[in-house]
């Protein structure tokens, strides 16, 4: 399968990781990324809170280069990123006259035929390959997938998935070895957006997604967006400090989950590039299947 | 879109109606909008408030406030709600009506951020993160702000340091002069 991959400007900076696992699981799973030449920021938030057609004219720039260059499907790893083209996508496939006005913004061809899949949506339909390709159990390591608000809203714009009760991030938790965990607040949304401009909201909405995974038993999270991931990893320390102990609770990317149950190194799945670590979740996920059933035994961690 | 002299006198949930296809007029006031508002908490005006304020045309009350700044766009209320009444994209709508007529504006932090980001996207073409902390830094007065996490952030090889130029840099340009152009036509008669 060969895709029109989008980095978008995370994956080139504060989530490396994100990159270098999905760089890492692409071949065993019969994929092959190649980068968009020239492709610019979507224009996030940022364009969104204040110019909607600037918001629609950036993706699209991006989606008319994916159409020149020759591709049907473009991956946005990135959930932010994702909705941005995913929404630019569908509003020009219902208005015709707005896909004109922007066509001529951009004074280059388009036709708004790339289709557009999240990490969560491309890994869920190589599920048969990931099961047949999976190397570890995972040591059983329980898993709470966390979709936050891009990856399944707005309902109209995403589609692949339930916006309330989303299930393809534990079908591929699942196929990678993993346990997911039932928990509440998977689709709540962390803040992420004001995560420079209202660290206070940020917070306060991190730490309840936080608390209701551990509750549920989870030993790290699952996530399919950078925003949230670097929410969640970089201000975890800030959110657990009212609480009598760290959660220490090691978030993860959907591909460093997979990359994991695939038996790749976690060196080339950027595990080392989180705050909180993810020392003991990797020891764990990564332990031979040890004959006597000792191995849930709590042990303590050099952080 | 018709010229601003006729929109000025027709109400506000007209305008909304006419630049988003939704209709403010069929929000019935359950408030299951706000029950799942992540800024619910935070805010004085609430999702099912300001439909109601847009109901009433209350341009007044609703640009006086910072309500509509703090929405995360996290679209929970749009899919919660049970008349499809869009509210998340209502209270876009909202945010450009006040930036384009110059009736309201965000919070200086938030408009510190935007701005940031977006000056970088036209001088770059992408996101250098370094370079957008640092403007927003400069922009919103928090110069302390998260400056103890950068070492940190460093060492992970997180920051990409030096900015680097895509191609198409004019091309991106171009396309923000063309959308502003359009923004500022928007409110001109
Ligand atoms: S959920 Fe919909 S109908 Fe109910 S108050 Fe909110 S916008 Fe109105
Ligand atoms: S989109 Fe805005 S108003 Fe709607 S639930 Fe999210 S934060 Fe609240």
């Amino acid at each position: 399968m060969r895709l029109g991959y989008f980095p978008g400007c995370s994956l080139h900076a504060t989530a490396r990781e994100c990159e270098e696992s999905l760089r890492a699981i692409a071949a065993p799973l019969g994929v092959e990324l190649v980068e968009l030449d020239d492709w610019a920021c979507c224009g996030a938030t940022s364009a969104h809170a204040t110019n909607h057609l600037l918001s629609v004219a950036l993706p699209a720039r991006t989606l008319a280069l994916a159409e020149q260059q020759g591709f049907d499907t473009v991956l946005a790893p990135c959930a932010a990123c994702y909705a941005r083209l995913a929404s630019a996508r569908h509003e020009l496939a219902r208005d015709r006259s707005a896909l004109e006005r922007v066509a001529a913004i951009l004074e280059r061809p388009f036709t708004n035929a790339v289709k557009v899949v999240s990490i969560a949506e491309l890994l869920r339909d190589l599920t048969p390959r990931i099961r047949e390709q999976a190397r570890r159990p995972l040591g059983g390591a329980r898993v709470a997938a966390y979709y936050g608000c891009l990856l399944v809203r707005p309902t109209e714009v995403s589609g692949f998935d339930d916006a309330e009760q989303p299930s393809s991030m534990e079908t591929v938790i699942t196929a990678a070895g993993g346990t997911p965990v039932e928990w509440r607040r998977k689709v709540d949304c962390c803040g992420a957006g004001f995560s420079l401009s209202r660290t206070g909201s940020v917070i306060r909405l991190g730490r309840a997604i936080l608390e209701d995974a551990k509750k549920a038993g989870a030993e790290a999270i699952a996530v399919g967006c950078p925003m949230c991931h670097s929410n969640l990893d970089l201000r975890q320390k800030a959110m657990s400090r009212t609480m009598p102990e760290p959660l220490g609770l090691p978030i993860l990317y959907l591909s460093q989950v997979v990359g994991l149950g695939l038996g790749l190194e976690p060196s080339s799945l950027g595990l080392g590039r989180h705050f909180v670590g993810t020392g003991r979740f990797v020891e764990k996920a990564t332990a031979p299947p040890a004959p006597a059933a000792k191995s849930d035994e709590p042990r303590k961690e050099v952080a | 879109m018709s010229g601003p002299a006729s929109t000025r006198r027709s109400t506000l949930a007209a305008e909304i109606r006419q630049r988003t296809g939704l209709n403010p007029a069929r929000c019935y006031q359950c408030g299951k909008c706000s029950a799942g508002c992540p800024m619910a908490q935070e805010t004085r005006l609430r999702p099912h408030d300001i439909l109601r304020l847009v109901q009433r045309g209350r341009r007044d009350r609703l640009f006086a406030d910072d309500s509509i700044w703090l929405c995360l766009t996290c679209e929970t209320c749009s899919a919660r709600c049970p008349n499809e009444v869009g509210p998340a994209r209502i209270i876009d709508a909202l945010r450009e009506l006040a930036l384009e007529s110059g009736e309201g504006e965000p919070p200086r932090a938030i408009r510190a951020f935007h701005e940031s980001f977006l000056k970088q996207i036209r001088r770059h073409g992408r996101i250098f993160e370094f370079g957008m902390i640092a403007g927003f830094k400069l922009r919103s007065g928090k110069l302390f702000a998260d400056v103890a996490k950068m070492p940190a952030t460093m060492k992970r090889g997180k920051l990409a340091l030096s900015p680097r130029r895509i191609a198409g840099v004019d091309d991106v340009r171009r396309i923000f002069d063309a959308c502003s152009a359009a923004a500022r036509k928007e409110v001109q008669p």
